[in-house]
């Protein structure tokens, strides 16, 4: 009797791994038959699209891809996904940080409301106010350069104030309130004692930024017009335009290569990003 | 200062007023109270004062009373077509997607060797779902001569359908890139999950009840305010979608996939009719603010919250 339990728990286990792993493999399956795919011959990726694996592994994609369009190479995109990424996201972590300790350790008037408000900036999706901010970009000067994109940044993100005013509440109150009999004051307590503590939530705060960012191709359509300015999303659409020509293998490689950073960071740091959406909701 | 010569309890310095929880919190706050007003309240006020006028970017607006609102709902044909096209798109992969976040978290709260494995596979797609990149992969893959046709051929079905030609499939293949990212709302719903305390199926499983009745009795009502929660994200995230169409299908064909965003990102760059797309936001923003209410409003009939019972 024992024994047949066993071995009936033990061909459940089998099916549960087989469809659970037959399921994960066509879930990726398009994204392995991208990457392959970059390195098949463009009339390869049509005539034998059920094939997985290439011929033979050809660089030709990437050498003709990276050169870009309109005489700007891929080298320049990525250059300028890094600075309005980077620059963003060094923005949105600090000062979602500063915002959070303020309305995570401080009472003050009208407190409520601006917490309200920053809840309210937090679901308020983008694509509703982008109209208005245009108008009032286009009004300062500022459309054509990266200074809509990135400036909003160093004022607060809502949800990442939200993951830090979490992670600060977890912090005992105690630890403050020595500091203070120490003769710490209130700005002295944020970076002395606050801030080393609340490292997971900036990383985890750094991530989502980066890679929203990095993936962010409404803010560069709506405010970017010179090539040389194009960030790496909106050049891949420029790239796959029919006038650019349909080199779908050169397309593939420098779709990969775009999310070369996104998989770095989903590798390196899925602790983060896991428990982030865990304890926040944050979407992914 | 004046105020040396008050009272004593007037008498601070103005460091010792600095270093109040009362003034300090709003010098911490300041960054944000900053871009609230400039980056979203002020924007979202001259644009409810624009959706009342005739406005290209070039010329100074024109008011032109409910004229917008007025062309919106009555004259603009496109305007329904692309609201019913939206709401198409989200009524199918919202639940969806929910459903199968849900059917893949009850997968995986079993923990075994590979469970760090399959997560990671299962959650990527959300992760990279919503590039300019995956979105060019999707177009090539549904194309006629893509790799959906071709794998449908090596199982014996023979198709040369234009899965992205069709109205009636053009829809479905943006529903299907929706569904496919369901890996950020299987995260939350795996948190969910595990906090669903041990003792209550030990007690249900000491009672008798079978597996599919624990589901629907504890694990189910348990989860509610998960669902919820995914629900309200899941639906803004929704109406809001933009990219998918834009690069995928650019709309066509016929508009059947031409969302709400892109038709309000068209008017107002494209047509140069800021008004009418300032208009656009704001019926949109109702829509959603009132759709958002009316679940907050429900949840007394169908979220458990534990400490009310």
């Amino acid at each position: 009797m024992k024994q047949g339990y066993k071995e009936k728990r033990m061909v459940l286990t089998v099916i549960y791994h087989v469809f659970t792993l037959l399921f994960a493999l066509v879930m990726i399956y398009p994204v392995v038959w991208m990457i392959l795919g970059s390195f098949k011959d463009s009339n390869e990726i049509f005539q034998q699209a059920q094939k997985l694996l290439p011929d033979s592994f050809k660089l030709t994609n990437y050498e003709v891809g990276w050169q870009g369009f309109a005489g700007y190479s891929f080298g320049i995109f990525f250059k300028n996904s890094f600075i309005i990424a980077g620059l963003s996201t060094i923005g949105a972590v600090i000062s979602s940080a500063i915002v959070a300790y303020g309305f995570a350790r401080c009472e003050f008037k009208f407190k409520g409301f601006w917490f309200a408000c920053m809840l309210l900036a937090m679901m308020l999706p983008f694509q509703m106010i982008m109209i208005p901010q245009y108008i009032v970009f286009n009004k300062i000067g500022w459309v054509g350069s990266y200074l809509p994109i990135i400036v909003p940044q160093f004022f607060g993100q809502g949800f990442f104030i939200f993951l830090n005013v979490q992670f600060i509440k977890g912090i005992p109150i105690d630890l403050d309130e020595a500091a203070r009999m120490d003769g710490c004051s209130i700005y002295s307590i944020f970076p002395r004692i606050i801030l080393p503590l609340i490292k997971p939530s900036l990383v985890t705060s750094a991530i989502f930024s980066f890679m929203w960012r990095w993936d962010d191709f409404m803010s560069a359509l709506i405010y970017l017009s010179d090539p040389y300015t194009y960030p790496v999303s909106y050049a891949l659409k420029m790239f796959s335009d029919p006038t650019a020509g349909s080199d779908w293998g050169a397309m593939f490689a420098m779709a990969t290569l775009s999310l070369i950073p996104i998989f770095f960071i989903f590798l390196t740091m899925q602790k983060y990003l896991v428990e982030g959406i865990a304890s926040t909701g944050i979407k992914g | 200062m004046k105020n040396t010569t008050n009272p004593p309890k007037r008498k601070k310095t103005l460091a010792q007023a600095m270093n109040t929880q009362k003034v300090a919190g709003y010098v911490f706050t300041l960054p944000f109270i900053i871009g609230f007003l400039a980056f979203l309240a002020l924007p979202m006020i001259l644009s409810f004062g624009f959706s009342f006028t005739k406005y290209s970017i070039l010329e100074s607006p024109e008011f032109i009373g409910l004229d917008n609102y007025i062309t919106m709902f009555t004259g603009d044909s496109k305007f329904w077509k692309v609201f019913g096209v939206t709401l198409y798109y989200v009524i199918f992969s919202v639940p969806l997607r929910l459903i199968m976040a849900l059917i893949v978290a009850l997968l995986l709260v079993k923990s075994s060797k590979l469970s760090g494995f399959y997560r990671a596979v299962f959650y990527l797609p959300s992760i990279i779902g919503s590039s300019v990149a995956v979105a060019i992969l999707w177009k090539r893959m549904f194309a006629s001569d893509g790799v959906i046709n071709a794998l449908l051929q090596t199982v014996g079905i023979n198709c040369e359908i234009a899965w992205l030609g069709r109205e009636s499939t053009a829809i479905w293949t943006l529903i299907i890139l929706a569904v496919w990212q369901f890996g950020s709302s299987m995260l939350i719903f795996l948190s969910g999950l595990k906090q669903i305390p041990v003792s209550l199926y030990e007690a249900a499983t000491v009672d008798g009840a079978t597996g599919i009745q624990r589901f629907f009795k504890i694990t189910l009502p348990m989860l509610t305010p998960t669902i919820f929660f995914n629900l309200i994200n899941q639906l803004i995230n929704g109406f809001m979608a933009f990219t998918q169409s834009y690069i995928i299908t650019q709309g066509k064909p016929r508009d059947s996939t031409l969302f709400y965003t892109v038709y309000m990102y068209q008017n107002s760059f494209t047509y140069n009719k800021m008004g009418y797309g300032c208009a656009m936001a704001w019926f949109m923003v109702l829509v959603v603010g009132i759709l958002t209410l009316i679940l907050f409003k429900s949840q007394k009939y169908w979220v458990y919250y534990e400490s009310e019972g």
